[in-house]
């Protein structure tokens, strides 16, 4: 392949994928008040084209036509750069995700992920420090939040943003330690060797790590992850009966609709995540029954209906569960979960090695 | 193309460092200090460390910098006081800055040869090459650093009782 075809494939792959991730995001927040709404018994959004589903097309325009306000007395620079530096940090862990496998188009091969290539044996390759890569993306989230808190002059959201940052750095910890059973088994960081070792059956069982041990591993970075975004029961920065709404308070229009989608990506990156690590991404059982032309977007299928089982599962929990009290997350998160992911990994790091 | 980007991210490094001085306000300095670690992050990936480039963003950038801001906040602290300065220091400051440089590169140059330079992209750092490292050749030195970190956090957990009875 060509420098010039490289680059070609490589902006329609971003092009592409940013585009689907964008959409995803706004029908995430169609989804979940048509959901929430079911739940409580109630329509949801309706009446904006059919079931409502022009509701995020008219949220959006709604957001580009508000008046923009920057409150007197902040720290201007650090005020406009932090739903930036929310925003860019959610959508670029997308890059890493292996979405689908090898396809060929027009003589090209290349595999439905932006960083990946075809090698020279013809398989999929990636960067091999993928799950780092995420990992430390992840990690520098915090600062939109923290900067934003801070940089708004105001109490509420400076209580929300320390809240934000002491909760995802503290999450964070089980969060990494959760996924190393999973690099521990399949001996490997790159996020399509992780998928590529989860492929093949066990008498009708697929190979996913959440059925060959890792379950409790599972849960940990659930729990993890939903801290991670801030998501109910886990979603004190933002508690609106105490803090009006946390590190957010103070912004408006396109700069809350930043904050709000990074928030969303941030979950689809996480759902992206939790199907490649314990469910094997685009992996699933072979259904031989299927015509051919459906066989082909199998792996897309597969791997759409993974995402849209953790964003439901996102949903369902809002509209389940109350808030924790801060002391409880805390105590939650240090001597509950992090004492279970150690004790995950020493057990998966002695079957690993009485089978090698 | 190595070369012009490490000239680029070695210029970002020294830039935030000397930003980091210069800046009155705190949290600027901080900031700076995260673009410092993040293109010490990037000039590692160029080395051809990888493993260790991600790591420096994970730690420094992703956790360290991140309690700093958090010191910063919890503290509210504004702006530093502007001193007088001293002449001495305005006279010869910077002549003296590039005469300190200067030697310094010279003893490193006399010290360190050409041919044991590390060329980029020549170190091959993957996850288990380092990994089988730390636990073969530098294991002794490994686990005694682990042994600081532990002393460390005790350390932590020492002062924090003391200051709530």
């Amino acid at each position: 392949m060509s420098a010039l075809t490289f680059l070609i494939v490589a902006v329609i792959k971003i092009a592409v994928t940013l585009g689907v991730l964008l959409t995803v995001v706004a029908y995430t927040v169609w989804l979940e008040r048509k959901l929430v709404g079911r739940m409580q018994n109630r329509w949801g959004p309706s009446r904006v084209g059919p079931f409502g589903l022009l509701q995020p097309l008219a949220d959006g325009i709604k957001f580009l036509l508000k008046e923009d306000l920057t409150p007197p007395y902040v720290e201007k620079n650090i005020y406009l750069l932090a739903p930036g530096l929310a925003l860019i940090m959610a959508l670029t862990s997308i890059a890493l995700v292996p979405i689908g496998p090898i396809i060929h188009l027009f003589g090209i091969s290349t595999p439905v992920q932006i960083t990946g290539v075809v090698n020279a044996a013809g398989q999929a390759s990636d960067i091999n420090v993928g799950i780092l890569i995420v990992l430390g993306i992840t990690s520098l989230g915090v600062y939109g939040i923290a900067l934003a808190g801070w940089s708004s002059n105001s109490k509420y959201s400076l209580l929300g943003s320390l809240r934000a940052s002491a909760q995802m750095v503290s999450y964070e910890v089980s969060l990494g330690l959760s996924l190393v059973g999973v690099l521990l088994m399949s001996s490997t960081l790159s996020l399509s060797g992780i998928v590529h070792a989860q492929l093949g059956n066990w008498h009708g069982i697929p190979q996913w790590f959440l059925f060959r041990g890792q379950f409790v591993a599972f849960f940990i970075y659930m729990m993890a992850a939903f801290a991670e975004t801030n998501r109910i029961p886990f979603d004190l920065p933002e508690a609106e009966t105490e803090l009006v709404a946390g590190y957010h308070t103070e912004y408006s229009a396109m700069k809350f609709a930043m904050f709000f989608m990074a928030e969303y990506a941030n979950m689809v990156t996480v759902a992206c995540i939790a199907s490649v690590m314990f469910l094997g991404g685009w992996g699933g059982p072979p259904m031989p029954f299927l015509p051919s032309a459906i066989q082909a977007f199998l792996p897309l299928i597969w791997f759409s209906s993974k995402i849209f089982f953790f964003l439901f599962l996102y949903i369902w929990i809002r509209g389940t569960l109350p808030r924790f009290r801060y002391d409880q997350l805390m105590a939650f998160g240090w001597k509950f979960l992090f004492p279970l992911a150690l004790a995950n990994v020493v057990v998966t790091a002695f079957f690993v090695a009485i089978r090698a | 193309m190595h070369q012009f980007l490490f000239l680029l991210f070695g210029a970002f490094c020294v830039g935030g460092a000397i930003n980091l001085l210069i800046q009155r306000k705190t949290i600027n300095s901080a900031l700076s200090l995260i673009v410092v670690m993040g293109s010490l992050a990037l000039i590692y990936l160029l080395l051809g460390a990888e493993f260790v480039a991600v790591v420096q963003v994970i730690i420094y950038a992703g956790a360290i910098m991140v309690l700093y801001i958090f010191v910063i906040m919890l503290l509210n602290a504004g702006a530093e006081e502007e001193s007088k300065g001293s002449n001495v220091a305005k006279i010869f400051g910077i002549p003296g800055l590039f005469a300190g440089g200067m030697i310094g590169i010279w003893v490193l140059l006399q010290h360190r040869p050409e041919e044991k330079l590390i060329p980029i992209g020549a170190l091959y750092g993957p996850a288990d090459q380092v990994g089988m490292m730390l636990f073969t050749k530098y294991l002794l030195a490994f686990e005694v650093t682990s042994i600081l970190v532990l002393i460390a956090i005790m350390g932590a957990v020492v002062l924090a009782r003391r200051s709530n009875s």
